[in-house]
């Protein structure tokens, strides 16, 4: 039998106070020493503290932009090419040794390129973010077009849509639009990590932030961004499903 | 009129040459209601896709007499599935066929929602697809065909898929809609008793190479009766003939 919603919601509940009990203990009870570990209950002081003096806007703010830009970008050019190359087996043949051979580069192995090209730069740290976010949408573009039922492509020909770009917005895109939506999701975690990464390399924003804190061992100041993260990440995800179910209303 | 004249399709394969058709020849009068019975794999589903042009034909032509008038399309094609686009309403669904004639899209939606009305379900055009019965998804295909008022209507097994009541309603409707709308069908079907019952003119296409083995014309008037005696002989003696080719091994 299925657990009563209102038991689930409490052990839920149970859960996250287990948690903040123990965080909480281990440095009190002087287990572990407070610099290593701060204690739950001074976040919310040390978040006041960079919220007044501004550095977590400034920081906020430099990596919202590196993120949203980078993965407006990265995500725009792996799906077009992905649907492109899904689109035409010309492409896909050209492009298949080159895929073979880029894709299993990790993003952060291009740091150094980015780097010696950019600089420690916002551009840097965009080109890094591009790079993580492209090869997932690209191949979940791929992968849907190519799985378009190919009784719909015949379904357009039957009714006079037989040109490319007829086939593609009348069927090849609105059947993708579900796997496209699943790697641009899978996207948006892609590129926070992507982000952070670029940024404990320097360029000003969360993780910058972060690793000057650390620097000093102030791990409070640490957690806060850990948290801040979190919540940023949190936020955009749920956005995003709520535009992704307003798109894919007709599933229901 | 509609003159198929010598068709021929082959196919080459790694297993040297498949020819499917061989100087296929019918010629339909407008208005008739004509049906291809056959064994199956023996190339009805094809026929209909070479003129439909779907499939271009190794040689032979099909020529209407009627000519290119703006705002229609000279073929219009059920299949077995419905086909429908899942995230289109019903009614978008039905203009599916007329986007890309130069409509407006006022024109499209009174095409369309008079089209459903023939199949008596202008009052589900607002929903989604997965919201009909089998027998209504079936229905919304055969508007979507009418809606573009093709000179040939091609039906591709479309009841083959539906229960038995289902069937026997949407055959009396189709039956209904073809007297009412003057349009010119060719029913493709496995299903010698509903060939009989629906069509003008019932051919036997068997051999392989497949050609026309024999055409019957159906008289009589309509309404019809399933126990029509006369219908059950010629439906017998197709049957007959088509057991015959089907022995012979040139069946399938």
């Amino acid at each position: 039998m299925a657990r009563p919603r209102i038991l689930r919601l409490s052990l839920s509940l149970l859960g996250v106070v287990l948690f903040f009990a123990l965080w909480e203990a281990l440095p009190r009870l002087g287990l572990v020493k407070p610099m290593l570990l701060p204690a739950p209950s001074e976040i919310p002081a040390t978040f006041w503290r960079e919220l007044t003096s501004g550095a977590w806007a400034d920081a906020v703010l430099q990596s919202l932009r590196h993120y949203l830009s980078g993965l407006v970008l990265g995500s725009a050019m792996g799906v077009a090419l992905g649907v492109a190359t899904g689109m035409s087996r010309t492409l896909e043949d050209m492009t298949n040794w080159i895929v073979r051979l880029l894709r299993p580069i990790p993003g952060l192995a291009w740091v150094p390129f980015a780097i010696i090209w950019f600089g420690v730069s916002s551009t840097a740290a965009n080109f890094i973010i591009i790079v993580g976010v492209f090869w997932i949408n690209y191949f979940a573009a791929l992968g849907a077009v190519q799985a378009v039922d190919r009784d719909l492509i015949e379904l357009a020909n039957a009714f006079g849509h037989r040109s490319p770009l007829a086939k593609l917005v009348k069927v090849i895109l609105p059947a993708s639009v579900q796997p496209i939506m699943a790697g641009l999701r899978t996207g948006l975690g892609q590129a926070w990590m992507a982000v952070v990464a670029a940024e404990l390399f320097g360029v000003a924003g969360l993780g910058q932030r972060m690793m000057q804190a650390s620097s000093l061992l102030a791990t409070d100041v640490v957690v806060v961004y850990m948290i801040t993260m979190a919540v940023l990440y949190g936020v955009v995800d749920m956005a995003f499903v709520a535009l992704r179910d307003r798109l894919l209303a007709w599933k229901a | 009129m509609i003159s198929i004249k010598d068709l021929t399709l082959s196919f080459d394969s790694d297993r040297g040459r498949t020819i499917v058709l061989k100087d296929f020849h019918l010629d339909i009068a407008d208005g008739e209601f004509v049906a291809v019975v056959g064994a199956s794999g023996v190339g009805k589903s094809t026929l209909l896709r070479v003129i439909a042009g779907l499939v271009k034909p190794s040689s032979g032509t099909v020529t209407r007499d009627s000519p290119e008038t703006p705002g229609r399309r000279p073929y219009a094609m059920v299949f077995q599935d419905a086909r429908l686009l899942p995230w289109r309403r019903v009614v978008k669904n039905v203009e599916f066929g007329l986007e890309g004639l130069g409509l407006d899209k006022a024109t499209r939606r009174r095409r369309a929602l008079d089209a459903l009305d023939l199949v008596g379900l202008a009052d589900k055009a607002d929903r989604w697809p997965h919201q009909l019965s089998g027998g209504q998804r079936q229905r919304v295909a055969i508007a979507r065909a009418l809606a573009v008022d093709p000179d040939l209507l091609m039906m591709d097994e479309p009841f083959g898929a539906l229960d038995a009541i289902t069937r026997q309603g949407l055959q009396d409707e189709l039956v209904d809609l073809w007297q009412r709308t003057g349009k010119t069908i060719l029913f493709v079907t496995h299903d010698i008793d509903e060939a009989v019952y629906l069509a003008d003119r019932v051919v036997l296409l068997a051999g392989s190479p497949a050609g026309v083995r024999s055409a019957d014309r159906i008289d009589g008037p309509r309404p019809r009766h399933r126990d029509d005696m006369v219908a059950r002989e010629t439906a017998n003696a197709i049957r007959g003939r088509l057991s015959d080719t089907v022995e012979a091994g040139e069946g399938i």
